[in-house]
């Protein structure tokens, strides 16, 4: 049991204690801007991991470069600009809005719209035909109704 | 039968859209400096660090910039390409020497042979990122006009040099 808890301590900690700098902040705003940029970049080697993530040596330097260029009073904006300038929309977790992403963006919704276009259609074409039934039952009570009964 | 027609078009669609992804390298990311000014630089040469190299001495050329390192594995493949390039002096072919002790560099070109007309030394990568440099070799290619025409992300390979990089240099040249 002590083992096991053990392990899991280790392990838990293994995966938690990384890719941490300790960079000096001028300010509570500056360090949360920090933290956020170094989530929303990718890093470009280790594909599936953000800047805050990775131990790859480029993610050190795109953490260092996005600190130095708060540090020097840089706007969030202006680090995103200066990473898409260099390794394109690619480094952005979150992609932009814009004509080639128009249908990564609204592409779900359209796909929910479509369906429910193909859904509402279904249920009403079934209620069509439910009625067309009915209709054509009435014309056989008819039919039968006005046929002579057999003596 | 007609009403099993749509979803079978729409699973086939997606199934070739997986398929096609199957075979995409999400490795390679397209530049966005393709046809954008090349950034300019200054760096120390590997070989004179007294003497800079700066990116306006190759105004109006067309030459090739090739991003190495001792540590590169993949250097050592690309290598032998690289020299044939760099044999056929079509054009100019310039090292990036990308975060390297420069002792270790020039004892790697001394080991394998040393194409390049001049190495620079790029210590901390800063230059390298302003190139969107993220895996090493990546071989870039300026025209006349000071812009990047074509990115090669890692070792050149035989056929890369002669079906792509030498086909771009003959017609920027010509």
């Amino acid at each position: 049991m002590i083992r096991i808890l053990l392990l899991s301590i280790t392990l838990f900690y293994s995966t938690a204690g990384h890719a941490i700098e300790a960079n000096q902040f001028d300010n509570a705003q500056m360090e949360a801007d920090y933290n956020q940029l170094i989530k929303e970049l990718r890093c470009l080697v280790c594909q599936n991991q953000n800047l805050a993530e990775s131990n790859a040596d480029l993610a050190q330097d795109l953490r260092r470069e996005t600190y130095e260029m708060l540090k020097a009073g840089k706007s969030q904006q202006q680090v995103i600009e200066f990473m898409v300038a260099r390794y394109g929309d690619f480094v952005l977790y979150r992609p932009r809005f814009k004509p080639s992403t128009y249908l990564l963006w609204l592409g779900p919704f359209l796909m929910l719209l479509l369906v429910i276009t193909l859904v509402l259609r279904h249920f009403l074409n079934s209620d069509e035909a439910v009625s067309a039934d009915a209709e054509l039952l009435q014309q056989a009570r008819q039919l039968l109704e006005k046929e002579e009964p057999r003596t | 039968m007609n009403r099993y027609l749509l979803p079978l078009a729409m699973f086939v669609m997606v199934l070739g859209l997986l398929g096609y992804g199957l075979f995409l390298d999400p490795k390679l990311v397209p530049s966005p400096l393709i046809d954008k000014k090349a950034p300019i630089f200054s760096l120390a040469m590997l070989e004179a660090p007294t003497r800079q190299f700066s990116t306006a001495d190759m105004e109006g050329q067309v030459w090739v910039l090739n991003v190495w390192a001792s540590w590169c594995i993949a250097c050592r493949v690309e290598h032998p390409v690289i020299t044939r390039l760099a044999e056929t002096n079509l054009v100019t072919v310039v090292g990036l020497n990308y975060k390297d002790q420069p002792e270790d560099a020039r004892r790697w070109l001394e080991h394998f042979g040393n194409p390049y007309a001049t190495s620079l030394i790029d210590l901390d990568g800063r230059v390298g990122l302003d190139w969107g440099v993220y895996g090493v070799p990546e071989t870039f290619v300026i025209g006349a006009d000071g812009t990047i025409k074509y990115k090669h992300i890692g070792p050149v390979s035989e056929e890369a040099l002669d079906q792509t990089i030498l086909p771009i240099l003959r017609e920027l040249l010509s």
